[in-house]
């Protein structure tokens, strides 16, 4: 059968060894880019003709504002099959996005502030790109919040599920603010239509810091899912004969 | 119908009412999740009249006017179908610039002067460079009229 890869996945066993197996291979790319995307984009890019070595800023707070929707949407699509086919690792896998995401959100919004005040002139403006990315670290914060209101965890998956899948409407929200409203945030640069509006000595350091970030939350998440099924496992015959081993 | 199907059927429905939902809200509050009006909403009238907004736009080339000894500034905001003036006193951002984009917060005198209050640089989704952008400039001969570079 070609889905017998994918109800293996669902056997805690099979995944938290399979997690284990897989992390180096992410973390080490991982790094590796990241060092190497920071060194090309802070010392060997050139400087902006407008923002001058200021803008330099792009190269965490775009790969950041990048990875807390693509963790977002990772987070979702775990909690609707968790839902869909009641896979209990799908529910963990979701759960493990959560403070990552929210991390990365918060990353998000801090660099954008520290941007703005220089270039725009200000910290902070009610503005629909801001906002919205505003919301969705609250969105976070409210699945991680709500998962911690049930003593049960199988009420806590399916509820924060819920969540974390109607949420999903606020995704497209944050890509398309800048497009469909007038907005202080500029337009993409990258993640549009046609051509990016950088030169290649700009864009290359910051397409390899958005593959580092991608690897960097496989290995993380990959961890963390180790650690939940661990916990959620924690009274199945499987962990001691494991841990033992 | 299995199961399994009502629940892909049920997270579908959610995903999809959910949307319509928030695209319903978000057309309907439309002009609150703007943030800010252009030349030609103005002249249009479609901006609240005495009350507080933010107008944005271009800063026409060559009408920057800066009175000497004090931090007052007037300068014209353009969308290139209409435009309107704008008086501030205050400390511009540095990517203030002739021909670049600005956001300012303030209300419409009865002269049809926008006093602001707030000036914000709006700066474009475009990253290059200097020599590239100077050369740019030579290309399209501009190197002598933009003061702000």
């Amino acid at each position: 059968m070609r889905w017998t890869w994918f109800h293996r996945l669902a056997s805690p066993p099979y995944l938290y060894a399979l997690a284990a197996r897989l992390t180096p291979w992410f973390a080490w790319p991982a790094a590796l880019l990241i060092l190497g995307g920071l060194y090309a984009g802070l010392v060997l890019a050139p400087p902006d003709y407008q923002q001058g070595e200021g803008f330099r800023i792009i190269y965490v707070h775009v790969p950041s504002a990048w990875m807390s929707l693509m963790v977002y949407v990772t987070m979702g699509v775990a909690a609707a099959v968790g839902l869909i086919w009641r896979m209990k690792v799908a529910h963990a896998v979701a759960a493990s996005c959560a403070p990552i995401g929210a991390s990365f959100t918060v990353a998000a919004l801090v660099t954008g502030s520290l941007w703005g005040k220089p270039m725009w002139g200000t910290y902070w403006v009610w503005d629909p790109r801001l906002t919205s990315e505003l919301i969705l670290l609250f969105l976070y914060l409210g699945f991680m919040g709500l998962r911690a209101g049930f003593d049960d965890t199988q009420r806590a998956d399916r509820s924060a599920a819920l969540l974390a899948i109607v949420g999903m409407v606020n995704v497209p929200i944050i890509h398309y603010s800048v497009i469909w409203w007038n907005s202080l945030h500029q337009g993409p640069s990258v993640m549009r239509l046609g051509k990016p509006t950088m030169p290649p000595a700009m864009l290359v350091p910051l397409l390899v810091l958005l593959l580092g970030f991608t690897l960097f939350f496989a290995a993380v998440l990959l961890v963390r899912v180790r650690a939940e099924i661990l916990q959620r496992e924690r009274a199945a015959r499987w962990i001691g004969e494991t841990l033992r081993a | 119908m299995t199961p399994r199907q009502r629940r892909l059927g049920l997270v579908i429905g959610i995903v999809v009412g959910v949307s319509i939902a928030g695209t319903l809200a978000l057309s309907a509050f439309r002009q609150n999740v703007t943030f800010f009006f252009d030349p030609s909403q103005v002249a249009g009238g479609q901006v609240p009249v005495g009350e507080r907004f933010r107008l944005g736009g271009m800063v026409t080339k060559g009408t920057v006017q800066r009175a000497p000894g004090s931090l007052e500034v007037r300068f014209v905001v353009t969308d290139f179908a209409h435009d309107v003036p704008v008086s501030y006193s205050g400390v511009l951002p540095d990517l203030f610039r002739e021909g670049a984009g600005v956001v300012a917060q303030g209300h419409l005198r009865a002269d049809g002067t926008f006093v602001a209050d707030e000036v914000l640089a709006k700066h474009d989704e475009k990253y290059m460079p200097p020599a590239v952008a100077k050369s740019l400039k030579i290309r399209h001969g501009e190197a002598r009229s933009d003061p702000g570079s």
